[in-house]
C-alpha cells in the first residue's frame, strides 16, 4: 500500500508540474479498494440479462416484519380504497415514518398473528395504477426533502448503520453510502437494472445528498465495467471496490472508507431505491415499480422481471419454476427470507431465489467424499474446482455444536473485528464487550458467510440481530 | 442404507418423548447421526450451508493420526524383537506383536472415553459430541506401550470427567484432554511413565521379562548423559541418530517416535486447514530458537544436543502437531496463535533441558500454554479494542 501511495504521489507531482489541467482529474479519480478476505460461492442459475414480464401481480403485500424494530399502527382497514402512495400504517416509535401502498387498489386483508401482530397487509391491485400526488418543486431545502420522503413513504428506503434499521430522521448522518453492486451469490446486477435510468438515479442522488453534510459515497465494482448511471453520477464520491463477497455489502465499504464509532451514524440506500426516490422527485408520485432478478437452480426462466415492491411471488414463479420440493426465498441465499410459493417480495429485496429443499438423511455423510457439495474448507474437495457452479440445497449438513474451530470466520470476514469473540459477547449479553468489539460496525448480513462456513452450525445472523436490537433499545 | 434406516426407525419410538427409553435419546441420537447426517434444513439465516461439520473435522484429525498409529504398532514389535536380540523377525510378526499390544490400549481409551461422553450426554440431555474421537486416539499415542490397561482407563476417566465434562463438554475445556490424561499418569504413576523399562515390551515368548543387557532408555533420556553416544535397544550405537529419530525406529511413546509419520499427519492437517499451520510453524521456530540459545552456552551435554535433534527427539513433534493445535485449548486469535505456538516451543525445550526429571517438556509446555492462551487472546483483543477507542477519541 505504501508503495502504491508513493507511486501515486510521484505521478501527481509530475502531472502538477507538466500538465496542471490534468491534475484536477487525477485527484478526483476514483479510489480502488481491494478486499482480500471473503468468498464468492458460485451457484447454478444466475439470472440472464434479459428483461421479461411476469404476470401482473394481482395482489401485493406490505410486511411489517421487513422493517426491524417498528411498531406498526394501521391507518386503513380492510375494504378501504387506496392509491399508490397512500399511507397504510406508521411506526408508533417514530410517527413521522409512514409506510405506503405500492399500488392503487383495495385493502383485501390484514393478516394478524399471535397477540394480533400484523403479519401482512394485502392489497388487491388495480390494473391501471392511480397515484397520490405530491408537490415537488425544484431546489428543495434539506428539511423539505426529508419531509416529502417521510410523508410519501420513501423514507423506509433510507437505512442506517449502526443497528441496520430504518434511518432515524432526527439524526444527522456523517455520510451516505450507496453500494452499486451486490456481490452475494446469484445477486441481481444493478448495472443491468439501472441501465437507461441515469436521469432518475441522478435525481435520487441529488435529493439524498441534501440529507447529509458529509459525502455521498457511490461504491462500484472495480472488477467490471459499471453502468453510465453510476460512472456519470454527479455529486458523489465514486469508489471502486474489488474482491470477493461480502465486498458489495455496505458495511464492508463503510468499514474501509468511514469506519463507524459509537455515537456516529451513516445512512445507506439501495441503488434501485435511489431510482424510486429520483422518480418521485421528478414526477411527484410514488412509483413502486422494481426490476427483480429470478435466480436459482430450480428456476427455468432465470431473468429480470419488471414488477412492483411487495409483488406476489406467484406472479413471478408461475411457469418459471421447476416442480418439486423447493425453497422459495425473497432475497438471496445468504440473507433472504424464506417465503411460501404464494408469498410476497420483501421491501428490501430485489430478487427471488429458488433452490431445492432436501430432507434426505445421508448415510455416513460425514466421511463420504461428497463431491457435489461445496465447502470453504479443504476437508472436502470443492476447492479443487473453484470455477464450478454448485447446485446447493438448504440442508444444514451437520448438527449444531459449541464453538470448536477457530480462525474460520476470519477467512470470510473482511473487518478489523474479531467475529467469534463478538458473537460470544452477544451470546452472554455483555453490552460493554459488544461495544468494544465493534458491534456498531456490523449487521447480520456481514456475518452471513461466517454462518455458511461455520463448522458448529451456529445461527450467527440472528445472534448479531439480537445483539443489535439489545443495544438499539438501550440507546432509545 | 435401507437396513440401517429401518433399524433406526423401528427403535426410534422408544427413545422419543413419551417412549420407554426417552432419557436415553442422546445415545440414540449419537448412533443415528453417526450413521446418517440428518436431513434437517436451515431454518434461520443463510439458506445454504458449508458441507463441513464437526464430525468431518474430527475424523480428518483422526485420519491424520493414522500414520503415527500404524508406525507405532510396527515399532512396538520392532523394539520388542530388537531387545530380544531377534532383529530379523518377519515384518508381519512385528506388526502382529505391536497390534496385540497397542490396539487394546486404543480400545480401552475409546470405550472409557465414549462411555463417559454417553453418560454425561444422557444426564445432561445434550447430544453426544465428537470431540472424543480425536482424544480417544491421542491418549494411546502419547503413552508408553508398557502401560497397564487399567491405568489407561483411569487416566481417560479422569481426563474426560475433570478435564472436560466439568467445564461443560467439548469446546468448553481449558486443558487439552489427552494431555490431561498423560499428565495425570505422569504424576500419579511416575515409575510407569518414565525411566528405562516402560518404552519397550520385553516379555519373552515364555512369559518372562528380559532382565538386562538392553537399554530401553529413550534418546531424550540418553541425551542427558551425552550429546553423541546413543545406543538402541540392542545396545548398538546409532551412526546417524537424527535419521533414527526422524524415522522413529527408537523407543518412546507409541505414536511419538516417528517424525516422518507425524509430518504426514501435519501435512494432512495443514492441507485441509484443520490444524493451524501458524501454531505448528511458530512452535518449531520457538523450539529451534531455544535450542540454539542452549547450544550457544552448552554447559552440560544436554545443552549441546543439536537444535535439529531436539526437534525430532521425544514428543516434541507429536505435541506441536496434534496437541498444541487443538483449537479449543489453543489461542483463538491469529496473532495469539503465533505467540502461543512460539512459547510452547520455547518452554518445551527449556523444561526438557533444565529439568531432566521431566524429559517430556512439551507436555508441560502445552498444558501451561493452554492455561495462558486466554490471557494471550485477551491482550491481542485489547489491542484491537484500543485501536477502535482511539478512533473515537480522534473523532471527538
Amino acid at each position: 500500500m505504501y508503495k502504491s501511495f508513493t507511486k501515486k504521489l510521484a505521478y501527481s507531482l509530475v502531472i502538477i508540474k507538466f500538465a496542471p489541467d490534468l491534475y484536477i482529474e487525477t485527484i478526483t479519480m476514483s479510489r480502488e479498494i481491494k478486499i482480500k478476505r471473503g468468498k464468492d460461492i458460485k451457484l447454478v442459475g444466475s439470472a440472464e440479462k434479459i428483461h421479461a414480464n411476469g404476470l401482473r401481480s394481482e395482489t401485493v403485500a406490505l410486511k411489517p416484519s421487513d422493517f426491524i424494530g417498528i411498531r406498526p399502527k394501521m391507518l386503513v382497514k380492510e375494504g378501504d380504497v387506496v392509491k399508490a402512495g397512500t399511507p397504510i400504517f406508521f411506526d408508533k416509535n417514530n410517527e413521522e415514518v409512514k409506510f405506503v401502498s405500492p399500488v392503487s387498489g383495495k385493502i383485501a386483508e390484514i393478516k394478524r398473528g399471535a397477540k394480533r401482530v400484523i403479519l401482512e397487509v394485502i392489497i388487491t391491485a388495480d390494473s391501471e395504477i392511480a397515484y397520490e400526488k405530491y408537490e415537488v418543486g425544484t431546489s428543495l431545502s434539506s428539511d423539505k426533502v426529508k419531509e416529502l420522503m417521510l410523508s410519501s413513504g420513501l423514507w423506509p428506503m433510507v437505512r442506517q448503520r449502526p443497528f441496520d434499521v430504518i434511518a432515524n430522521p432526527k439524526e444527522a448522518p456523517k455520510a451516505i453510502f450507496i453500494s452499486a453492486f451486490d456481490s452475494s451469490p446469484l445477486a441481481p446486477d444493478y448495472d443491468f437494472i439501472l441501465h437507461g435510468q441515469s436521469a432518475a438515479f441522478q435525481a435520487g442522488i441529488d435529493a439524498i445528498a441534501k440529507l447529509t453534510t458529509g459525502k455521498v459515497h457511490l461504491n462500484i465494482n472495480g472488477a467490471t465495467r459499471a453502468d453510465e448511471a453510476f460512472t456519470a453520477a454527479k455529486g458523489v464520491q465514486l469508489n471502486k471496490f474489488v474482491g470477493p463477497h461480502p465486498v458489495g455489502n455496505v458495511g464492508v465499504q463503510i468499514h474501509q472508507l468511514e469506519p463507524l464509532s459509537k455515537g456516529e451514524t451513516i445512512w445507506f440506500v439501495n441503488p434501485q431505491d435511489v431510482v424510486t426516490i429520483g422518480k418521485f422527485f421528478i414526477s411527484g408520485q410514488y412509483d413502486a415499480s422494481r426490476i427483480v432478478a429470478l435466480a436459482g437452480s430450480e428456476v427455468t426462466n432465470a431473468k429480470y422481471y419488471r414488477t412492483v415492491i411487495g409483488a406476489s411471488a406467484k406472479s413471478i414463479f408461475t411457469n418459471n419454476v421447476k416442480e418439486g420440493s423447493n425453497r422459495y426465498i425473497s432475497g438471496n441465499v445468504l440473507t433472504g427470507t424464506r417465503i411460501e410459493m404464494d408469498g410476497y417480495l420483501g421491501f428490501y429485496d430485489h430478487q427471488f431465489t429458488v433452490i431445492p429443499e432436501n430432507h434426505e438423511p445421508e448415510l455416513f455423510g460425514w466421511i463420504m467424499p461428497n463431491f457435489g457439495k461445496w465447502s470453504n474448507s479443504r476437508a472436502l474437495f470443492s476447492w479443487l474446482m473453484p470455477n464450478k457452479e454448485y447446485k446447493l440445497d438448504s440442508k444444514m449438513n451437520g448438527e449444531e455444536r459449541a464453538f470448536v474451530v477457530t480462525g474460520q470466520y476470519e477467512e470470510v470476514f473482511p473487518f478489523d473485528i474479531y467475529p467469534q469473540q463478538l458473537i460470544k459477547s452477544i451470546m452472554i449479553d455483555d453490552i460493554e464487550a459488544m461495544e468494544e468489539l465493534g458491534i456498531y460496525e456490523v449487521a447480520p448480513e456481514d456475518f452471513a458467510l461466517c454462518e455458511v462456513v461455520c463448522t458448529s452450525k451456529l445461527p450467527l445472523q440472528s445472534t448479531v440481530r439480537k445483539g443489535l436490537e439489545k443495544l438499539r433499545i438501550e440507546s432509545l | 442404507m435401507n437396513i440401517f434406516r429401518k433399524l433406526l426407525d423401528s427403535v426410534k419410538p422408544n427413545f422419543e418423548k413419551g417412549g420407554k427409553l426417552e432419557k436415553f435419546y442422546p445415545a440414540y441420537d449419537a448412533f443415528e447421526t453417526f450413521l446418517f447426517v440428518p436431513g434437517h434444513t436451515a431454518n434461520t439465516g443463510a439458506h445454504i450451508r458449508d458441507a463441513i461439520d464437526l464430525k468431518r473435522t474430527m475424523i480428518t484429525v483422526v485420519i491424520a493420526m493414522i500414520p503415527a498409529l500404524l508406525f507405532g504398532i510396527w515399532n512396538t514389535g520392532y523394539q520388542h524383537f530388537l531387545a530380544l536380540g531377534q532383529p530379523d523377525t518377519a515384518f508381519m510378526d512385528m506388526i502382529a506383536f505391536g497390534a496385540m499390544k497397542v490396539l487394546p490400549i486404543v480400545i480401552v481409551s475409546y470405550a472409557v472415553g465414549l462411555g463417559v461422553e454417553f453418560v454425561f450426554g444422557i444426564i445432561n440431555g445434550h447430544s453426544i459430541n465428537e470431540g472424543f474421537l480425536v482424544t480417544g486416539m491421542l491418549i494411546p499415542l502419547c503413552l508408553p506401550v508398557g502401560i497397564p490397561l487399567w491405568m489407561v482407563a483411569v487416566a481417560t476417566l479422569f481426563a474426560v470427567v475433570i478435564g472436560k465434562e466439568v467445564f461443560g463438554g467439548t469446546g468448553m475445556n481449558i486443558l487439552n484432554v489427552a494431555l490431561t490424561a498423560r499428565a495425570f499418569l505422569f504424576f500419579a504413576y511416575p515409575t510407569l511413565m518414565s525411566g528405562d523399562k516402560v518404552w519397550i515390551d520385553t516379555t519373552t515368548a515364555a512369559g518372562e521379562t528380559l532382565a538386562d543387557g538392553y537399554t530401553g532408555a529413550t534418546l531424550l533420556a540418553q541425551s542427558t548423559e551425552s550429546a553423541t553416544n546413543y545406543v538402541n535397544a540392542a545396545g548398538v550405537q546409532f551412526t546417524d541418530v537424527f535419521s533414527a529419530a526422524f524415522m522413529g525406529t527408537i523407543p518412546g511413546s507409541i505414536g511419538e517416535t516417528s517424525v516422518l509419520a507425524i509430518l504426514i499427519g501435519a501435512a494432512i492437517l495443514i492441507y485441509t486447514g484443520i490444524g493451524s499451520w501458524r501454531i505448528m510453524l511458530s512452535g518449531v521456530i520457538g523450539g529451534l530458537v531455544m535450542s540454539l540459545i542452549f547450544n550457544a552456552f552448552a554447559v552440560n551435554p544436554f545443552m549441546e544436543v543439536p537444535a535439529i535433534n531436539q526437534l525430532v527427539f521425544g514428543g516434541f513433534a507429536f505435541g506441536i502437531v496434534f496437541m498444541a493445535t487443538d483449537p479449543v485449548t489453543a489461542a483463538q486469535t491469529t496473532r495469539g496463535k503465533w505467540i502461543y505456538g512460539f512459547l510452547i516451543g520455547i518452554f518445551a525445550i527449556m523444561i526438557r533441558v533444565f529439568n531432566p526429571a521431566y524429559p517430556e517438556g512439551v507436555m508441560l509446555a502445552i498444558l501451561f500454554m493452554n492455561v495462558m492462551a486466554p490471557l494471550i487472546d485477551h491482550y491481542v483483543i485489547r489491542g484491537n479494542v484500543s485501536k477502535r477507542l482511539k478512533r473515537v477519541k480522534v473523532a471527538a
